[in-house]
């Protein structure tokens, strides 16, 4: 059998991830409904690369990477993490394979033990997972306090006595302490001022290429998902709408909110100000709980038609590295909004 | 040259706190003309919406002061009125829109109620005319189906929805200027686009000038005509927008501008480093210190920004940097 170079690269490999919640509406004897904040998506993160999640609140990020994580329970779907079948591992297969998956939150304030020092809180999966003696854990401890740029005197302080940026180095020097292959960051910077941010951006990229790190990173920020990203993918209402390599989506937008979205972004730049045209989309996204037939953006959509209110549009390959759900783009293979 | 409506000098803003007084804002002039926009950008804690709460005469009660400075507003000198006088101004004059749009309306009542009543207070309208006017506000505002739209409860509406409630209660008494902090920061960037694009369309339409709060460059840009970067309290720069972009001549805000990753239009494979700036915004006790401030996180400190608190140096066009080397930058 040949493997090809592209599969033995492969990390995560995500088919069909489905998570819904049950959800009781309209009373004492109202049906339970399920709102599929995550509807049948599927991506691939090789070794050592980003892929970025962006998509407006509520779209179904945070969901789709906790359900990776299974740290929500996914309703249908694989996760392959390195060759193993991540979502029916059980007992300490699964967590020593969970080790290998770990967590950045967004809030650097609540996401730590406050009443635990730092070195602790570092140490923790360590402890957790038991399989390095206690001994070698310090200097472990001692290694990440200096990857993450942090002070060996600070190794002592409780979480209040630090900075957000710095609470957020403490995160991430946790995240690495299990050596882990994949690390999902959900909008790790967002709490945090500009000026920390590139900090903050600049140590994950640096951490990526020193440790062979790979990354689900999850943002609504568009310049940084730019910066980080070597694919992503744009999420609307649980569904993936765009997803390709950073050059083709981002020199190519396809999809119309793809469009929408990358001009809504607010620019110094005058010369991207002049040249772009804002793309409006104004109006809500639909009721979760109440999904149209068609097109889940056909109502907001600027371009739209009558197949796209009636017909659900399919996730299609318009090059290897590139593919788009919306009905015009597939018809045509070139973006239906111009400027 | 006649008055610009708003005439802030030296002023300084002092907090008390549990080791001493502080001024969270240290000797901040600027002016603002009818009907223009500018913007306060910088990093958390700077004295951002310390400033504004200053002009609208809400400072935290007990704990903030004017210490001294003029807050000049359409002739009139706001540091010295009555309470009640202030109000009056704060209800019809300047208005404000605060951050979080959720905690500044209230729950129990529909938000035509709550436009309504702003009317009624400040124009003195019957409640029939209020009711209809507040319809015409969220039209304005361009809440779809504005009249039906009127009796919704604030939960009943998406957070951009509501940040254009506040807009319209903002708008309510037709305001000379319209304070704006972080209108956008909880908000979707289509969503963004929408506010922003609404704004300035009521700024073409009414006069109103805007004061803007935010921390987004980008925004800026695209908001105001001239900013002002604020750092611990101090004014760290000002000038025409444009022009600052262009060319930064304080450290400060040219490490605001390049530490963002900036959307590009053409991607090719490179990838460049964020340029950093190191370290963190000073605690508010070491405010008011006679030194530059930004000393400890500048590449270009020398031993006179450690000494003493740099002069603004001034540029072409009201261009002025608080910086012993501005003119090397
Ligand atoms: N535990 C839950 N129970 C019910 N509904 C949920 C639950 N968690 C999330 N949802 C819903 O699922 C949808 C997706 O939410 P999710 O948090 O994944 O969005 P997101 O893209 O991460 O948004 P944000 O940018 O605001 O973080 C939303 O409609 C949300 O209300
Ligand atoms: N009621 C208060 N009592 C004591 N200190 C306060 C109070 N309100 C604000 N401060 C302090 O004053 C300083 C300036 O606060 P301000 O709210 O003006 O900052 P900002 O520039 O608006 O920041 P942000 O971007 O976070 O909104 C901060 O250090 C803040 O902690
Ligand atoms: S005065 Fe000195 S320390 Fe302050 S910004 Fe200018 S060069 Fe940097
Ligand atoms: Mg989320
Ligand atoms: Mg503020």
């Amino acid at each position: 059998m040949m493997i090809d170079d592209a599969q033995t690269k492969l990390l995560l490999d995500v088919q069909n991830l489905t998570v819904r919640f049950a959800i009781k509406r309209g009373g004492l004897f109202g049906k339970a409904k399920h709102l599929y904040a995550v509807d049948d998506i599927s991506f691939q993160i090789k070794r050592g690369e980003t892929l970025a999640i962006v998509g407006e609140s509520g779209s179904g990020k945070t969901t789709a990477a906790l359900a990776v994580a299974r740290l929500v329970s996914a309703y249908k779907g694989r996760v392959n993490l390195n060759g193993t079948d991540f979502l029916s591992l059980q007992d300490e297969d699964l967590r020593q394979a969970r080790s290998k998956m770990q967590f950045i939150f967004q809030d650097p304030y609540s996401s730590l033990n406050p009443r635990i020092r730092a070195e602790k809180i570092v140490c923790e999966p360590l402890d957790n997972l038991d399989t390095i003696p206690k001994e070698e854990r310090q200097n472990i401890v001692d290694k990440l306090f200096e990857a993450v740029g942090l002070h060996h005197e600070q190794q002592r302080l409780f979480p209040h006595q630090f900075s957000g940026g710095q609470r957020q180095r403490i995160g991430i020097a946790r995240a690495l302490a299990t050596q882990p292959d994949l690390i999902i960051c959900d909008e790790p910077v967002s709490a945090l001022d500009v000026a920390v941010q590139a900090q903050i951006l600049n140590l994950l990229r640096k951490l990526q290429a020193d440790f062979g790190l790979t990354f689900l990173f999850i943002s609504h920020d568009l310049g940084v998902v730019q910066h980080m990203c070597d694919s992503i993918a744009v999420m609307y209402m649980g569904k993936i709408v765009e997803y390709g390599d950073r050059k083709s989506l981002f020199n190519n937008p396809l999809h119309p909110y793809t469009k929408a979205l990358l001009s809504a972004v607010p620019s110094v730049d005058k010369k991207r100000r002049a040249e772009s045209k804002r793309i409006l989309i104004p109006g809500d996204p639909p009721d979760p709980l109440d999904l149209p037939k068609g097109c889940r953006f056909a109502n907001r959509c600027p371009v739209a038609q009558g197949r796209c209110q009636s017909e659900k549009p399919r996730l299609n390959e318009v090059t290897q590295a590139h593919s788009v759900a919306c009905h015009l783009v597939n018809e045509t293979g070139i973006a239906p909004i111009h400027e | 040259m006649s008055e610009p409506l708003l005439k802030v000098q030296n002023l300084r803003i002092e907090l008390s706190l549990r080791d001493g007084i502080a001024p969270v804002i240290d000797d901040l002039s600027f002016e603002l003309g009818a009907g223009e926009s500018i913007s306060f950008v910088g990093e958390s804690g700077c004295g951002k919406s310390m400033t504004a709460l200053g002009i609208m005469g809400l400072l935290p009660e007990k704990v903030g002061r004017i210490a001294s400075g003029t807050i000049t507003f359409d002739g009139e000198e706001l540091t010295t009125v009555t309470q009640k006088r202030l109000r009056a101004i704060r209800g019809n004059e300047i208005s404000m829109i605060f951050q979080e749009p959720m905690t500044s309306l209230n729950p129990v009542y529909t938000v035509g109620e709550q436009i309504a009543e702003v009317l009624r207070a400040h124009q003195g309208l019957s409640k029939s005319a209020a009711w209809n006017c507040a319809i015409e506000l969220l039209d304005a505002v361009r809440i779809p189906n504005a009249r039906r739209r009127v009796s919704d409860y604030p939960f009943q509406m998406s957070g951009g929805q509501r940040q254009r409630v506040m807009i319209a209660i903002a708008l309510a008494c037709e305001p000379k200027i319209l304070i704006a902090d972080e209108p956008t920061t909880a908000l979707d960037v289509t969503v963004q686009a929408e506010i922003f694009d609404l704004l300035n369309e009521l700024k073409r339409q009414t006069g109103t000038a805007i004061i803007m709060i935010t921390h987004d460059m980008g925004a800026v840009a695209e908001m105001a005509e001239r900013m002002i970067v604020m750092y611990a309290g101090r004014n760290a720069e000002q000038g025409p927008v444009e022009q600052i972009i262009d060319h930064p001549r304080h450290p400060y805000t040219k490490g605001l501008i390049s530490c963002v990753p900036h959307i590009m239009a053409t991607l090719n494979d490179e990838r460049y480093e964020l340029t950093e700036i190191a370290g963190i915004v000073p605690p508010l006790r070491e405010f008011g210190q006679d030194r530059c401030l930004f000393a400890s996180r500048c590449n270009m400190v020398s031993q006179k920004c450690l000494d003493k608190r740099p002069p603004e140096a001034i540029f072409g066009d009201g261009q002025r940097a608080a910086c012993w080397h501005a003119g090397a930058i």
